[in-house]
């Protein structure tokens, strides 16, 4: 579905309001038929981005072109996108079938060809027999498929998504998270949503930006983002990740080594060109990639003792708060609670162990 | 009950200071339709007895029509005039940001404190120096400038609501201006343009200072009540009327709230 054309090139942009920079020089491409998410703190521009894409924003800087089309001289009402707003925005003065025909109006189409589109996506987001509801009769859930439908009928090259799903609650989340992915692979159309959830990025996305201070930090694939963040922003706005201050000493063919002040000589994977000789570096390692035992590990594998402070029991996994000497921040380890046993829900006592593998850490650039 | 706090706990004192409060207000309002239905000219307790004499006197004063077709007349331009110009300021202040909009409204407000007697008499300086005759038309203009702020304030909550989301949505999905207007911000706006007409249309229609400055040869129904108090016979006529106009502003201006509540509950559903 997805060729390497951009389909949507945003270059160069910025917005400023007044003294404000909200967006700071983007330049994004995004493939036709992409699940495209912008994540980012609340703040850090990615609505304001979103915003101009459909129009309702004009950027003080840079060019916009979809399908090749530049943006800048076209006026909200006449570009290919439509939008789900993030409150949905329903006409509270119209029905749902009122609501989802609203942009038919243009088209002259007849009341019986009108019904046929509405049935039609009206079954595509689960919401047939609907039609002559209220939408002041509407559940959250809802009148977000209402929102979805009223977009979706306009057959945009374009579905912009500003935080469809941030009024939900948990459990509807997820199933519209899975839902959402599965509409945008069977319609095909490029779909850009805006999030601050990174979970909800990560389950729906092909790609991610993550923005932060109106700048992307870094663009790839959700598990590219988990597993090669390329900065501190990213691996901890993205899951956990312990970091070590060190410096590399040398580098042997793909790793480097790096001297740490708390955990001595460590050999990780060169991450980028700032992976030289005498630079000051971080190593970052996910709780996960960490293992917990009771004695030092056999071979080759780092490892390093220390004492469990903390346990934060989430169900399916524990996480372990462990004090290392020389160490200010303890180390988070996260294990999956495996066996049906609820002594993983307190700091097991004494001395214990962790260990990792070379290609767990991640080199990071210093702030 | 001490596990009640001072804050729902009833309050003695309280309750007499609100009858007292409700008695001052609307008890002098009651003589009005009570000496109306009493059979004696003067007004005086003891009462006299019942009558509908006063009520059927209204009937036969033909100058006592002419100026309550006047009234209607002003009161009907003028509600539909403010409420136009209410909307397009309503929509200025809550939709554009423009350098001076600020102090504009706060022009379009001021008539609010203002004395009517000043606007009056600098009206009707303004009038003469025009050289324009006084009628019921610049009755009419007077009217407005007194009624806009009513009909700008009620419009501007109408206004703000509503989610400005709402009209994006239409631009959205390809409505121009014109066409969000009249499929979004009107429908949604409706209940708040119909009470600003019924409350500025009361207005006018109740006003008395103004239209006695600025009218001419033709005048209104409250300065021709006025005019009447000169002959001591026709007093309880005009309580007569009095009652009868009581009733139809409290009718009229109740409906306008109604309708002006029921329109912000439908245009805020639960999310």
């Amino acid at each position: 579905m997805t060729d390497d054309t951009p389909f949507i090139a945003i270059d160069r942009v910025s917005k400023s309001f007044g003294p404000v920079v909200a967006v700071d020089d983007v330049t994004i491409s995004i493939r036709r038929g992409e699940f495209f998410s912008l994540l980012g703190p609340s703040g850090c521009g990615k609505t304001t981005l979103l915003r101009m894409i459909s129009g309702f924003e004009t950027p003080t800087a840079g060019e916009i072109h979809i399908d090749g089309n530049p943006m800048s001289a076209v006026l909200p009402h006449e570009r290919p996108t439509n939008m789900v707003f993030q409150n949905y925005a329903i006409f509270p003065h119209l029905d749902v079938r009122g609501n989802i025909a609203y942009g038919l109006r243009k088209h002259r189409l007849s009341k019986a060809e009108v019904d046929q589109r509405v049935g039609d996506t009206l079954d595509m987001v689960k919401l047939s027999g609907f039609e002559n509801r209220r939408a002041t009769q509407l559940s959250g859930g809802q009148r977000q498929r209402v929102a979805l439908a009223r977009a979706l009928i306009m057959r945009p090259k374009v579905l912009l998504l500003d935080e469809p799903l941030a009024a939900l609650d948990k459990k509807l989340r997820e199933n519209m998270q899975l839902e959402l992915r599965s509409l945008q692979q069977s319609v095909g159309i490029t779909f850009i949503l805006v999030t601050h959830d990174q979970e909800e990025a990560l389950t729906m996305s092909d790609r991610i930006a993550v923005m932060s201070e109106g700048r992307v930090e870094q663009i790839a694939s959700p598990g590219e983002l988990y597993e090669s963040p390329n900065c501190r922003n990213v691996a901890s706005f993205i899951g956990v990740m312990n970091f070590i201050d060190g410096t590399v000493r040398g580098l042997q063919g793909k790793f480097a080594i790096v001297e740490t002040a708390a955990l001595g000589q460590l050999k990780a994977p060169v991450a980028g060109p700032f992976v030289v000789p005498d630079a000051p570096v971080v190593v970052g390692v996910r709780p996960e990639k960490l293992l917990l035992s009771d004695c030092s590990p056999e071979g080759g594998a780092n490892g390093i003792a220390g004492t469990v402070t903390n346990a934060a029991y989430y169900g399916e996994s524990t996480y372990f708060y462990v004090d290392v000497e020389g160490c200010e921040e303890p180390f988070i380890v996260s294990t999956k609670n495996d066996l049906r046993d609820t002594s993983r829900q307190k700091p097991p006592p004494g001395r214990i162990w962790m260990s990792w593998r070379d290609e767990s850490m991640v080199l990071l650039p210093p702030e | 009950m001490k596990d009640v706090s001072y804050i729902h706990r009833p309050n003695r004192p309280l309750a007499v200071y609100a009858i007292l409060y409700l008695g001052f207000l609307y008890l002098p309002v009651l003589f009005l339709p009570l000496f109306s239905f009493n059979d004696a000219t003067t007004i005086a307790f003891p009462l006299k007895g019942f009558t509908l004499r006063w009520y059927e006197q209204l009937a036969e004063i033909p100058a006592l029509h002419g100026a309550l077709l006047n009234s209607l007349k002003v009161g009907a331009v003028t509600a539909v005039v403010s409420t136009f110009l209410g909307i397009f300021a309503a929509k200025a202040v809550t939709r554009y940001t423009a350098p001076g909009l600020r102090p504009a409204m706060a022009i379009i407000m001021v008539p609010l404190v203002i004395p009517e007697v000043i606007l009056g008499t600098a009206l009707l300086i303004l009038v003469v120096q025009l050289g324009m005759e006084l009628s019921l038309v610049s009755i009419t203009v007077g009217h407005i400038i007194v009624t806009v702020p009513f009909a700008v304030a009620m419009l501007i909550s109408r206004f703000e609501g509503f989610d400005k989301s709402m009209e994006e949505a239409s631009s959205d999905l390809g409505e121009n201006a014109w066409w969000t207007f009249w499929r979004v911000t009107f429908p949604l706006v409706f209940p708040g343009i119909l009470a600003s007409l019924l409350v500025t249309f009361t207005i006018s229609f109740d006003e008395f200072i103004m239209a006695f400055f600025l009218s001419g040869t033709e005048t209104t129904l409250p300065v021709y009540m006025w005019s009447q108090l000169r002959f001591p016979a026709r007093l309880p006529s005009v309580l007569a009327l009095g009652a009868l106009i009581l009733l139809a502003s409290f009718f009229v201006v109740t409906f306008a709230e109604w309708i002006r509540r029921r329109g912000v509950s439908r245009s805020q559903p639960g999310l």
